[in-house]
């Protein structure tokens, strides 16, 4: 029997349903969604970052045979209205409006789009399109004139600084204490497959074919755009090549392709570029940061406080704001944490995997280290003495927290107890040797959901939910559910994600839909068993009290060992198929989640936000660096992750999302960043031959804990994993640099020139 | 990309007819270029920086231009010898190691399996005020406008053979090789075949960096001798760059030592990555021959080469990562085990 075939309910490992389809192609990704005689559009984005369109001469563009129309805001008739920007209720990563006047506003701003009988006239005909600028000098944001900060307390809607105590007298009057500087860069999340749109109308109904994270938010903001009733708006995404974060605001390409589309009474297709890319959607902001932090000499911390700065847009004030994470990290009576946001000619950031924790526990986590030394103690150890069973700011208790056994795990597995403390006190050859570790943790977000599971007579189910597949296996786990739920084997189970017809699912973002999507599934199965074994009386199961019937191995089973096959039991209680229609509003979410999730807006919550209790998802990361002597250059040798997050639904699956946080962790220390030409407030290596992400051979000897742990607190004692693994990669990778070189680097990544 | 005309090429004279072939002729747009592997080529048309009207793919003289052929001479590879081709080599690893790694380490394995010597040698700059045509000033793709990365991004720009008007960097490794091994170019053109010392083929921008070469137009490069030599099996690429694999250089050192004992005989060096042109460190050999090689003379001869260099500020680590770079080279290269 091959592996994947051993279990199929909540816990077993069964191989992705969609493995075989995406790896010999059969699984469709939107753009790969054949529509009839498309149009092509390709983008013209701007070549300066602040300053106005003068003139957009078309003659030698137009002059390319096969070329349809040119868009540009000298042509555009008010079509495009305001989604309005997420933070603020509305549904779009940016408040601007698509080529709403001649204004440009950041680097790489779409400033024209031409369409055209294929992809090579378009693009050729971008090519020749004469767009001239006014130029302003711009702000890049750090370093440059002309940004404005403002606090995040001011500028974002619902943002709290934590001020617990007095962390500034705390820090004054304690005997040991650290204060340093932190930097991480812009990153861009680079999905493998490119942005792409298509759009096309029929009798007034448009329907949407792009690669999307929240399927019902694309809809209602495209909608609002159009000023269409969402209902005429249909958006197919049926599977990912990836998003990180970076597909789940609506960007302006959307409503700009559909407003093609109408004018030209065809389809329209569009394949951004790689290097557009980088523009046209979001990033992870640049950030800056303070930490001071100080301690008795046992080590327990007495004061704590972090300061934030980070860039965003003009017109928007997108928050990363991972302080509201460090400051419930560790016990601390003293805490005082502030976030600032800088305004310059930028486009607006957005989420990238683990938003908030990667740049900011950087922060947080290099600060401990730092602090470690500063004793004398062990780094693990020091998280020990500051763990706890209660966050620090509110004083609110963890559903669980298995920190402090993902480090002991860790450490074991690892062989921490090689390493000798002292700095640049290991070697090999002419490669210094360092271990690093680093906490890792990933808040419990959940989400309202909703999802409907039909029995068919012949004894398999239908799950229809607008989840998504973003590489992470979600159709995988959802056919667990049913299949636990429901008693079936897997191969019975049918699953349908990734339309706005289906039932709204959440966003898929802040790593909450196996939790969140599993338990509106299993909402559903559980209803379905209800109705079959309420009319289980005249069979074999006479007598049985109802509540007692499960469904497993395709029967209804009572707790004595009696059975009936399901397509018999459930026979008794409907003529044709049972439907459940289910929707599920974890606890400590508002009222109004559900209103929200119809409406197409983000609306996560729990995790740290919750008012009676905080969950997340915790681990420990370990790695060996080597650092040669005399050129420096960095290498991890090995990378060990030790992590707790709750009932872990398909081990396959998890094991993959934590392999691979570790690995974007690596790339994280010591590759990605998008470099800034700042004079000019432009990206410069916008491809990815110069953004750099590890290849194999910097991917070295890996390995993965997940460590048991029941949390009742949360539904199905699941917590999501997704975000886990790339947070504390970057602080353990600057640790085991200090401990290899004795040279303590706070600014992301870590480059040779950093250890010269 | 814009529209061209394709051509496949049956011999090199019919190449010579289509001239001009123009890789460093002045005018732009270019009207005709030759196509081998395509990985820098294709790359620079889709970005638009590149508009050849006319392509001729010289692929068909592979069987003539491909070959590696190695006797007592020396070393003779054909201009159409894939890189891989080459870095796999036993011969070659054997008996010219700087010439095999510096293969091996250059960009990933589909493109070596691409790329030919001839294309390799010519491929332009990673400087992104080249490749991205947004940015206005670039005197190396549009001649007058200015260089946008000498007040810009220049983290990864040359502080050696540079001028007031360029400062992108060469980005190969293979030349640095061929030229610590004094190899010799050979060419076609209209006028007939010539060679000249590698050393030759590359100029430093001046107040013209869009000749990036000494090429005349409608020449073809057609094979490389590389002299066989004591030095040639002491022979060593080091090459430091961001990550593992499949990146450009941040510095390169290619160095061929002839040693008698501690002792340095002759030493050839060229170094990568920094410099506006594959970069011969003559001084720096000057000044360790007759020399005891150790760290100290290293360091010395490591000072010579970057005694010139100039930054212009996020390269400003570049002279001191270079100098280390070559320091490592010829200490790795004296600690070599030669059969």
């Amino acid at each position: 029997m091959p592996e994947g075939m051993i279990g199929q309910g909540i816990g077993a490992s069964p191989v992705r349903v969609d493995g075989r389809a995406k790896v010999t192609g059969a699984a469709h990704y939107a753009s790969d969604m054949a529509v009839p005689n498309p149009a092509w559009a390709f983008l013209v984005t701007s070549a300066i970052a602040r300053g106005r369109v003068t003139a957009i001469d078309e003659t030698e563009a137009r002059r390319v045979p096969g070329v349809l129309d040119i868009l540009h805001h000298g042509n555009m008739r008010g079509e495009v209205q305001e989604a309005g920007f997420f933070a603020g209720g509305g549904y779009a990563g940016s408040s601007l409006r698509p080529l709403e006047d001649d204004r440009v506003h950041h680097d790489g701003e779409i400033v024209a789009v031409v369409l055209a009988e294929s992809y090579e006239t378009a693009r050729e005909a971008a090519y020749r399109l004469q767009v001239r600028y006014a130029e302003e000098q711009p702000s890049a944001g750090f370093d440059t004139e002309g940004a404005e900060a403002r606090d995040a307390k001011d500028a974002v809607q619902g943002h709290e600084d934590a001020e617990v105590g007095d962390a500034d007298a705390a820090f004054a009057a304690a005997p040991v204490k650290i204060e340093a500087a932190y930097e991480t860069p812009t990153q861009h999340h680079n999905p493998i497959e490119l942005f792409t749109t298509t759009a096309s109308w029929e009798n007034g109904r448009l329907t949407i074919l792009e690669g999307s994270q929240y399927v019902h938010g694309l809809r209602n903001g495209v909608a609002k755009q159009l000023g269409l009733d969402p209902s005429l708006v249909r958006v197919e995404s049926p599977f990912i090549g990836g998003a990180f974060g970076s597909r789940g605001s609506l960007t302006q390409r959307t409503a700009l392709i559909a407003v093609a589309a109408r004018r030209l009474n065809r389809p329209v297709k569009l394949v951004a570029t790689r290097d557009q890319g980088f523009t046209i959607a979001t990033y992870r902001a640049e950030t800056r940061q303070r930490v001071k932090l100080a301690a008795n000499p046992d080590g327990t911390l007495v004061a704590f406080v972090h300061e934030g700065t980070e860039v965003s847009s003009r017109p928007d004030p997108y928050k990363v704001a991972g302080t509201q994470t460090t400051a419930r990290m560790y016990a601390c009576p003293n805490i005082r944490t502030k976030v600032t946001i800088l305004h310059a000619d930028r486009n607006t950031p957005g989420f990238m995997r683990s938003p908030p924790e990667v740049p900011y526990m950087f922060g947080l986590e290099s600060a401990m280290d730092e602090l470690a030394h500063a004793l004398g103690m062990d780094p693990i150890e020091l998280r020990r003495v500051n763990d706890s069973t209660h966050e620090s700011v509110k004083g609110l208790p963890w559903t669980s927290r298995g920190l402090m056994r993902c480090f002991d795990a860790g450490a074991e597995a690892f062989g921490w107890k090689d390493r000798t403390p002292q700095p640049r006190s290991m070697r090999d050859g002419d490669w210094l040797v360092g271990y690093g570790c680093a906490s890792t943790i990933y808040p419990t977000h959940l989400g309202a959901a909703t999802a409907r599971v039909t029995l068919t007579p012949d004894g398999r189910a239908r799950v229809q939910t607008a989840a998504h597949e973003i590489g992470t296996g979600t159709y995988t786990v959802v056919a667990q559910a049913a299949a636990e739920g429901l008693g079936l084997p897997l191969e019975k189970v049918l699953v349908e994600m990734g339309s706005s017809e289906l039932p709204p699912s959440p966003v898929s973002g802040g790593s909450n839909v196996t939790a969140s999507v599993c338990a509106v599934v299993m909402k559903a199965c559980e209803e379905i068993r209800a109705r079959i074994a309420a009319a289980a009386g005249q069979g074999p199961l006479q007598g049985r009290d109802p509540a007692t019937l499960r469904l497993a191995e395709g029967s209804l089973r009572a707790p004595d060992g009696a059975a009936e096959p399901l397509t018999e039991a459930m026979a008794r209680a409907s003529n044709g198929a049972i439907e459940v229609y289910a929707e599920n509003i974890p606890h400590g979410l508002p009222e109004g989640a559900l209103k929200s999730l119809y409406q197409g807006k983000p609306a996560l919550g729990a995790g740290l936000e919750g008012k009676d209790r905080v969950m997340a998802a915790f681990g420990a990361e370990f790695v060996e660096v080597r650092v040669h002597s005399r050129t420096a250059e960095t290498r991890v040798a090995r990378i060990l992750g030790a992590f707790a997050a709750g009932r872990i639904v398909n081990p396959r699956t998890a094991r993959s999302q934590l392999m691979g946080g570790l690995i974007w962790g690596i790339g994280s220390a010591l590759h990605e960043a998008t470099e800034m030409d700042r004079k000019r407030a432009r990206y410069v290596n916008d491809n990815i031959a110069e953004y750099l992400i590890p290849v194999n051979a910097d991917v070295p000897k890996l390995d993965v804990l997940v460590l048991e742990e029941e949390d009742k607190a949360t539904p199905l004692g699941i917590k999501g994993l997704g975000e886990l693994g790339n947070v504390g990669t970057n602080a353990a990778i600057a640790n085991a640099v200090f401990h290899a070189t004795g040279k303590r680097i706070r600014t992301l990544p870590i480059r040779i020139e950093s250890l010269l | 990309m814009r529209p061209f005309a394709y051509e496949r090429v049956p011999d090199p004279a019919a190449a010579q007819r289509a001239v001009p072939v123009g890789s460093s002729s002045a005018a732009a747009p270019v009207p005709t270029m030759v196509l081998a592997g395509g990985t820098t080529l294709l790359d620079l048309m889709k970005l638009d920086v590149l508009r050849p009207e006319r392509l001729l793919d010289i692929r068909p003289l592979e069987s003539r231009l491909g070959a590696i052929r190695l006797d007592g001479q020396g070393l003779r590879l054909g201009a159409l010898a894939r890189m891989a081709q080459v870095a796999d080599d036993v011969e070659v690893r054997r008996e010219f190691p700087v010439l095999a790694e510096s293969l091996a380490l250059a960009a990933s394995a589909q493109l070596r399996n691409m790329a030919t010597l001839g294309g390799n040698v010519l491929q332009r700059t990673r400087c992104s005020y080249y490749r991205d045509v947004s940015y206005a000033a670039c005197n190396k793709r549009n001649p007058g406008s200015g260089c946008a990365a000498l007040d810009g991004y220049n983290r990864l720009h040359a502080v050696l053979g540079t001028s007031e008007h360029c400062i992108a960097s060469y980005p190969g490794d293979f030349a640095q090789a061929l030229m610590a091994l004094d190899a010799v170019v050979e060419i076609e053109g209209p006028q007939g075949g010539r060679s000249m010392p590698f050393a030759e083929l590359h100029r430093a921008p001046g107040d013209r960096p869009d000749i990036e070469t000494t090429l005349r137009p409608g020449e073809l490069i057609t094979a490389f001798q590389v002299p066989a030599g004591p030095w040639a099996k002491r022979s060593r690429y080091v090459k430091v760059r961001d990550r593992q694999s499949y990146a450009f250089a941040a510095a390169s050192a290619a160095v061929a030592l002839d040693l008698d004992g501690d002792r340095v005989r002759g030493v050839r060096i060229a170094l990568g990555g920094v410099a506006t042109r594959p970069w011969r460190a003559t001084d720096a050999e000057a000044a360790l021959a007759g020399q005891r090689l150790d760290e100290a003379s290293a360091m010395r001869a490591a000072e010579v080469a970057f005694r010139d260099a100039r930054t212009h500020g996020e390269n400003d680590d570049k002279p001191e990562l270079g100098r280390r770079t070559l320091v490592r080279a010829l200490l790795e290269a004296q600690r070599m085990e030669i059969a």
